[in-house]
């Protein structure tokens, strides 16, 4: 597997979301008191070049590096995982500021205590697996 | 020496980048990795880890190949390396900064944060680990990890999956999904943030 490539992706990804400071506490404060533009103009400008972009992979049938043909497997049609999942995350993302992407990025820019962070986020993870099939989907 | 426009370059690069850079380069580097095969969700690596480290002895979740989830440790490892070089090496010179609205400085200061317009560092003070042995930094840095972890992996996805990937192709649970995110966070910023900020130190 060629693996740098996808350093150099996670790097790219690191530095947008630095530099536009998608990474600050503050900027996502004030994204939930929709007191600024900038947080929704960041993930709404992704959404619609990626709609754009999607509809152009399918409309053009491109290919994979490797040649396959680029699916995009649907998301199983329910509403209660989607919902309550969602919930549980936003109070996190709200609560510490950053979410995942972001954590691996603070991580890197020194603040060393996101360690802490990450295996809070695994010991959720895992717990989720634990209880996955006592809750509803 | 360094060729001039390098320089110029580097100047540019260490600016605050405007939303309209920042969320079109999302979108092409979710299309990258469609391009390599894969699918863009940062939150999955959680998963990935667990696995790696044993879990799918005891629950079959984690019971997977989880080295062809590779490539997406190395996104995030690549992440890593991002976050360093743009925190120690392209800072602005104005030095790493939130430049958040007026507004959200007066709510700021009604929470005790005591920041001045233009001069909001860009993470918080209890980002440290001094302030981790503290009910507020702990809630904050631990919990708020652990409900990210438990409700990406229940969401199944997190802001790259569901807000960029899923909403990109038109997924409908996506947008469940994000329905789900922003009621979650206007309840912990609107509700809960009153109560653990000038009460738990």
């Amino acid at each position: 597997m060629k693996m740098s490539r996808y350093i150099l992706i996670g790097m790219l990804l690191g530095f947008t979301l630095y530099k536009s400071e998608a990474v600050s506490w503050f900027r996502i404060y004030e994204m939930f008191h929709f007191q600024n533009f900038h947080m929704f103009g960041i993930i709404g400008s992704a959404v619609v070049v990626g709609i754009l972009l999607v509809q152009m992979i399918k409309m053009m049938e491109l290919k994979t590096v490797e040649g396959n043909k680029i699916v995009i497997r649907d998301k199983n049609k329910t509403i209660p995982r989607y919902l309550i999942g969602g919930f549980i995350f936003g109070l996190g993302w709200a609560l510490a500021g950053a979410c995942p992407a972001p954590m691996f990025i603070l991580l890197g820019a020194g603040y060393t205590v996101f360690v802490v962070y990450l295996l809070a986020a695994m010991t959720g993870t895992f717990v989720y697996g634990m209880l996955r099939k006592h809750i509803p989907h | 020496m360094v060729p001039e426009f390098l320089l110029h370059l580097k100047e540019i690069i260490s600016e605050p980048w405007p939303w309209y850079v920042a969320g079109p380069l999302l979108a092409i580097l979710m299309f990258l990795l469609l391009y390599l095969g894969h699918e863009f969700g940062i939150s999955e690596n959680f998963r990935i880890m667990c696995a790696a480290d044993g879990a799918g002895e005891i629950n079959e979740f984690f019971k997977f190949d989880w080295v062809s989830g590779g490539w997406n440790l190395m996104v995030a490892l690549g992440a890593v390396f991002g976050g360093y070089l743009a925190a120690h090496y392209f800072v602005p010179d104005a030095g790493n900064i939130a430049h958040v609205s007026q507004a959200t400085v007066a709510s700021l200061n009604q929470m005790g944060f005591n920041v001045e317009d233009g001069k909001v560092p860009l993470v918080p003070y209890f980002y440290d680990w001094q302030y981790l042995f503290t009910w507020r930094g702990l809630l904050i840095i631990a919990g708020g990890g652990f409900l990210v972890g438990f409700g990406a992996r229940y969401a199944g996805g997190c802001t790259s999956g569901h807000a960029i990937s899923g909403l990109s192709a038109l997924q409908l649970p996506s947008l469940i999904a994000v329905v789900g995110f922003f009621m979650g966070g206007l309840v912990m910023t609107w509700l809960i943030f009153p109560l653990i900020f000038p009460w738990i130190h």
